[in-house]
């Protein structure tokens, strides 16, 4: 299919599409189906491409947004990633690669003009080819599992379209004209009207699944009357501009084409097209999918898009729905179809009586859905709002609320721009046009770019002025019951609309945070949840979190916890969790005895929802110690600990969370251990969710450092198990892991042997050494100092040349890794070889310049690694000439006995190595 | 007229309508003789109907003929063929402050061209026949036909193919915007003159139309 793709396009030179109309359709067809692709076919989209797809992209950074990382040199990657940890789309400007459908619809998703863009680039990247070819493979293939249904029952076959007509058409006028090389008098259509569909039959004629009629006149036979249908052309009887019902009947056999009708007719085309053959056979494939065989082109169909099409090609169950569709029902839709056509037509009467017959229909059924969109009525509907007609803005936005249901529906009325008409009529001064257009949007604002064209229309400020009620929610009168109903609505565009980060931020801009506030004091829960689900959305935004906590909604939202409605206690234990990493936030929250109401709901165990929301709100609680004490009184360290086992996932990772934190204070280390909680935690250790992991080992981590914990952890051989976390590909999982490694060889028995015996064990923290994550090298660097402690060990290590690579790193920054390469580097160097090879490797100036570092640690350890590699006379020279000793003298003053020993045998070792010149430069300032 | 008798008109007038207060009253009845005393000389004291219906126009916005003669048959309660001051201000307080129930009795009192209390199809085809027009040669009698077809047969609840003043109130109460189904014949927010009334009472007038429409009440 690929091959025909680049057969069908019109090209212009080796990798350029011409601007021809069919190509535009071509592409934009494309466009519209891969659009729609993730959404219909979930699981589809996830499978990776043989090959990326790759092409010279206009797209930049900033057209990114959730989802996606972006570095400061403007790359961009997807946070969806494969099996191997490779993102599915990266982008390093000009070039992209997309690995899947998900990532491409996500593109295609994107509210920009680029969109055809980027279809033309990728498609002149040549790499097409892959990708349609695995979408026809893909549609095959769960076509066949879906039905059970073998290849034999589809034909590939070729179905013709009112455009493709238009082409040819077009394309055979060039032919016609009175000299001497034309081949055709006259190529007419026999009708100039064309319904909205594209079709130019008559109605009853559609629905027979023909198109249109021709009537062309060559030069060497007799006229022909063609009809072309969905099928292929043929021959009638004569069809002229309102033929008798006997005139339509087929006259011929069906040719696929026009052209090949003509072919076979006319001589004198024949002939004359051979030579012209290489120009015209672009016209001869409009695109082809699979159908069944006794599928007919149906009215309203003609011009769907061609996602639906080959949806419908292998959704059985969409078919006899279809058809059923046009045999039942086609009075409705073609009732609907002249409601529009007077909508169109109509004065302000005409208009309002129209909307008054047209909310009479079931507004839920596909027909009337099928209709508008085919009918232009959607936009007819949101051009309405522009007229400053009350009644009439209301009709219509009854209409648009109802039928915002349906997902291709709301598709449309964005497509159309509809959606900034209804933002612009937020203005309204009617309190119903503001509060329908609100629950319209919505509605609307289920997909990313309907939300994105809310911002851009300015809608987010106008949706939270609407926010801005009664003063008092508590006590409101009957003037102001309308306002709040009015905000009501206005909360749930807006709590829609919050699912885009940039619109988080817009609500925070527009002032929404604190009328969020007011209305949390409401009564009403239907009030109540949309407000809180805003909250917690936003509540991913840094200034948003402050906001929260100055507007003094902690109070509220603690109060809100005792309620009964769980939906409501959710989402208000998801604030919390989210706002919690603050500190005033968590003093606050103790402070109105939300710990106690935290604590409480630990009890509703069958709500996994509520369970997660609770355990997290409680992890992210007992980061203050005076929380901890609180819940201590409470046993919530048992309580969690009995969580352990029999909670999905995502309670797990809060309770184990939680329990990390438990873990910092000595005496939980023991609890833990008490209660049986390591035993089902180092189970935990075999899962594959990631911050799962990352949580787990660091309570592994903070275990360890009990000695008694430890013997349980060594038992259950859990060692083994964190070690080969190293292997996880996510790099938080790595470092966190690495981070628990520490205390576990630290203190685990016969370290030495044990990490001798794991097979592999040391090859990984080698690999890890060159990963590109700062936070994984200061960890490796660390596990590499409690390995190297055991001579054996570090024998192995240094054949790992382990000295290089840490010395490669000693340029990079961060006081977190220094700290720890330091270490490193000094128990490397308790190998007499290493001090040399280090001395080689040109450590020493680094490690002078971090003799300069604001933080002690840093400065600490690399005095001790300066006095491990002062015992080479080489590297005291070089230290000597780095103007080291002057600060070591400083930190022989230090307070800490093992740094001050060490800086004066560092300096010891240099002064020994210049006995003259210590003596001659006693006078000079230099040292 | 002097300002003594207006402010004493207004006191009697006031009395019996409860809507305007009597300084509005007194705006009222100053805006009716304003409008009688720039077309007439004649020293009558009250409005015929073509003054009426130039007011209607130029103030209110509104435009179809059929209509516009009923208003004012409405208005003129006692049937001279001519407002009063007091039909002027008693009319008004309707047309601009009425509750919903008043304005459906109102609205279909203006609709029931024949006063049999009931709408006919041919009352309503009369009313709206000129609310389509179509592109090309297409007739559009027929398509408005079609259209009042549709809206009576979804009004009559009753099912005696017209409209009693009971189906329309109940149609109206299902859904308030068709309360002007087959013609405007109430002022509308945005088509209000701004020289119509003293400024005094035209803050009132914004206020009122403010929070005019009530809709799903």
């Amino acid at each position: 299919m690929g091959t025909l793709l680049t057969k069908v396009a019109k090209w212009s030179s080796e990798d350029k599409l011409d601007s021809t109309a069919l190509n535009s359709l071509l592409l934009k067809d494309i466009m519209l189906f891969v659009e729609d692709f993730s959404a219909l076919h979930p699981h589809e989209a996830e499978i990776l491409f043989e090959e990326p797809l790759q092409w010279n992209s206009t797209l930049v950074a900033s057209d990114f947004e959730a989802d996606y990382d972006i570095n400061e040199s403007g790359e961009v990657e997807s946070q969806e990633k494969d099996e191997n940890g490779c993102p599915t789309l990266e982008l390093s400007p000009p070039n992209i690669s997309v690995r899947n459908f998900n990532q491409l619809s996500n593109l295609m998703n994107m509210e920009n003009d680029k969109r055809l863009q980027e279809v033309q680039a990728c498609i002149e990247g040549k790499c097409f080819d892959h990708l349609v070819g695995f979408e026809s493979h893909l549609h095959l293939k769960s076509f066949n599992q879906q039905h059970g249904i073998s290849n034999h029952g589809l034909i590939l076959a070729f179905r013709l379209n009112p455009a493709f007509v238009d082409q040819e058409v077009e394309y055979l006028q060039g032919f016609c004209g009175s000299g001497e090389n034309r081949v055709l008098k006259s190529v007419q259509y026999t009708s100039d009207y064309e319904y909205p569909n594209g079709c130019r039959a008559p109605l009853w004629r559609q629905i027979e699944g023909e198109m249109c009629y021709l009537v062309i006149e060559p030069y060497d036979t007799e006229t022909l009357y063609i009809t072309c249908s969905s099928a292929g052309v043929f021959l009638n009887l004569g069809v002229k501009d309102e033929g008798d019902d006997g005139a339509y009947k087929q006259a011929s056999e069906v040719f696929k084409n026009v052209v090949t009708l003509l072919k076979n007719k006319s001589q004198l085309f024949a002939e004359n097209l051979t030579s012209q053959e290489t120009k015209c056979h672009i016209f001869l494939f409009p695109p082809p999918f699979f159908f069944f065989r006794k599928s007919q082109l149906q009215p309203g169909e003609v011009f769907s898009e061609t996602s639906s099409e080959s949806d419908q090609s292998y959704e059985e169950e969409e078919q006899p729905a279809r058809r059923q569709r046009n045999t039942d029902y086609p009075s409705e839709y073609w009732q609907i179809q002249k409601l529009v056509k007077y909508l169109r037509a109509g004065d302000q009467t005409a208009t309002l009586l129209t909307l008054y017959a047209l909310m009479d229909y079931d507004l839920t059924h596909e027909t009337y859905h099928l209709a508008m969109q085919d009918s232009g009525g959607l936009k007819v509907l949101t051009n309405i709002l522009h007229l400053d007609e009350v009644n009439l803005q209301l009709g219509s936005l009854q209409i648009l609320r109802d039928i915002s249901h349906n997902a291709q529906t709301r598709r449309a009325i964005v497509d159309n721009g509809g959606l900034r008409s209804i933002v612009n009529v937020l203005d309204s001064r009617n309190k119903d046009v503001k509060a329908l257009a609100a629950e319209t949007i919505a509605n609307l604002t289920s997909f990313r770019r309907a939300r994105r064209t809310v911002r851009k229309y300015n809608g987010i400020s106008k949706l939270a002025k609407l926010l801005d009620c009664a003063p008092d929610l508590a006590n409101v009168d009957a003037k102001q019951e309308k306002d709040v109903e009015v905000a009501r609505f206005g909360v749930l565009a807006l709590w829609s609309c919050s699912r885009s980060p940039k619109n988080k931020e817009a609500i925070h801009k527009a002032g929404g945070v604190p009328l969020l506030g007011r209305l949390l004091k409401s009564p009403q829960m239907n009030m109540l949840i949309p407000v809180v689900g805003i909250l917690q959305n936003c509540a991913d935004e840094e200034s948003c979190k402050d906001a929260i906590q100055t507007e003094g909604m902690i109070k509220d939202l603690v109060q809100n916890l005792s309620n009964d409605n769980d939906e409501l206690r959710i989402h208000c234990a998801n604030v919390i969790f989210k706002c919690a990493e603050n500190k005033r936030t968590r003093t606050l929250v103790n402070e109105n005895k939300g710990l106690q109401a935290l604590v409480s709901l630990l009890g509703k165990t069958d709500n996994k929802k509520l369970m997660a929301a609770a355990t997290g709100a409680i992890w992210k609680c007992s980061l203050s110690p005076e929380n901890l004490d609180v819940f201590q009184e409470h046993k919530v360290l048992e309580t969690l600990i009995g969580l352990l086992t029999n909670q999905p996932e995502e309670v797990l990772v809060n309770v184990v969370g939680a329990l990390a934190e438990f873990a910092q204070k000595p005496a939980n280390k023991i609890t833990i251990r008490k209660c049986g909680g390591l035993k089902p935690l180092v189970h935990l250790l075999v899962g594959r969710n990631e911050p799962l992991l990352v949580n787990v080992t660091r309570v592994v981590e903070a275990c360890a450092t009990d000695l008694d914990n430890m013997a349980i952890i060594q038992e259950l051989d859990a060692i083994r198990w964190v070690w080969s976390l190293l292997k996880n590909p996510n790099p938080e999982v790595q470092s966190s892991a690495a981070w628990a490694l520490c205390p576990c060889i630290e203190n685990a028995k016969e370290a030495g042997e044990m990490v001798s015996t794991l097979m592999g064990a040391m090859e990984l923290v080698i690999d890890l050494l060159k990963s590109t994550n700062d936070d994984v090298l200061a960890s490796m660097c660390a596990v590499i100092a409690k390995i190297a402690k055991d001579k054996y060990n570090l024998a192995v290590l240094t054949d790992y040349e382990v000295v290089s690579l840490l010395a490669k790193l000693t340029d990079k920054p961060g006081d977190l890794l220094r700290c720890h390469l330091a270490q490193a580097i000094a128990q490397c160097c308790t190998w007499r070889n290493n001090r040399a090879a280090f001395g080689e490797a040109g450590v020493v100036p680094h490690l002078a310049l971090y003799l300069k570092s604001s933080d002690m640690k840093v400065r600490h350890s690399t005095v001790m690694a300066l006095h491990q590699l002062s015992k080479e006379s080489n590297n005291c020279v070089i230290m000597h000439s780095e103007g080291v000793v002057k600060p070591l003298i400083h930190f022989m003053g230090s307070d800490d006995e093992k740094v001050r020993n060490a800086a004066a045998d560092c300096v010891r070792n240099i002064r020994l190595l210049f006995p003259g010149q210590s003596r001659a430069k006693k006078s000079t300032p230099c040292m | 007229m002097s300002k003594r008798l207006i402010q004493n008109l207004a006191k009697i007038i006031s009395k019996q309508v409860d809507r305007f207060n009597q300084t509005e009253v007194e705006c009222l009845i100053r805006e009716f003789y304003a409008i009688l005393g720039q077309t007439t000389s004649t020293g009558k004291s009250s409005l015929d109907e073509r003054k009426f219906r130039s007011i209607l126009t130029n103030e209110f916005g509104l435009t179809n003929n059929t209509i516009m003669e009923r208003v004012f048959r409405t208005f003129d309660k006692d049937n001279d063929n001519f407002v009063s001051s007091k039909e002027w201000v008693e009319g008004l307080c309707v047309f601009l402050r009425g509750t919903l129930d008043e304005k459906i009795k109102y609205c279909f009192h203006v609709y029931d061209l024949s006063g049999d209390d009931y709408i006919a199809r041919e009352e309503i085809l009369l009313m709206v026949r000129n609310c389509l027009r179509l592109h090309g040669e297409e007739d559009p009698y027929d398509s408005i036909k079609d259209l009042v077809e549709i809206t009576l047969k979804r009004m009559d609840h009753d099912n005696d193919d017209r409209l009693s003043f009971e189906d329309y109130k109940k149609s109206v109460k299902e859904l308030n915007i068709v309360l002007e189904a087959f013609g405007t014949c109430l002022p509308n927010a945005t088509s209000i003159n701004h020289n119509f009334s003293t400024l005094a009472f035209q803050t009132y007038l914004f206020d009122v139309f403010c929070c005019q429409e009530v809709w799903r009440s």
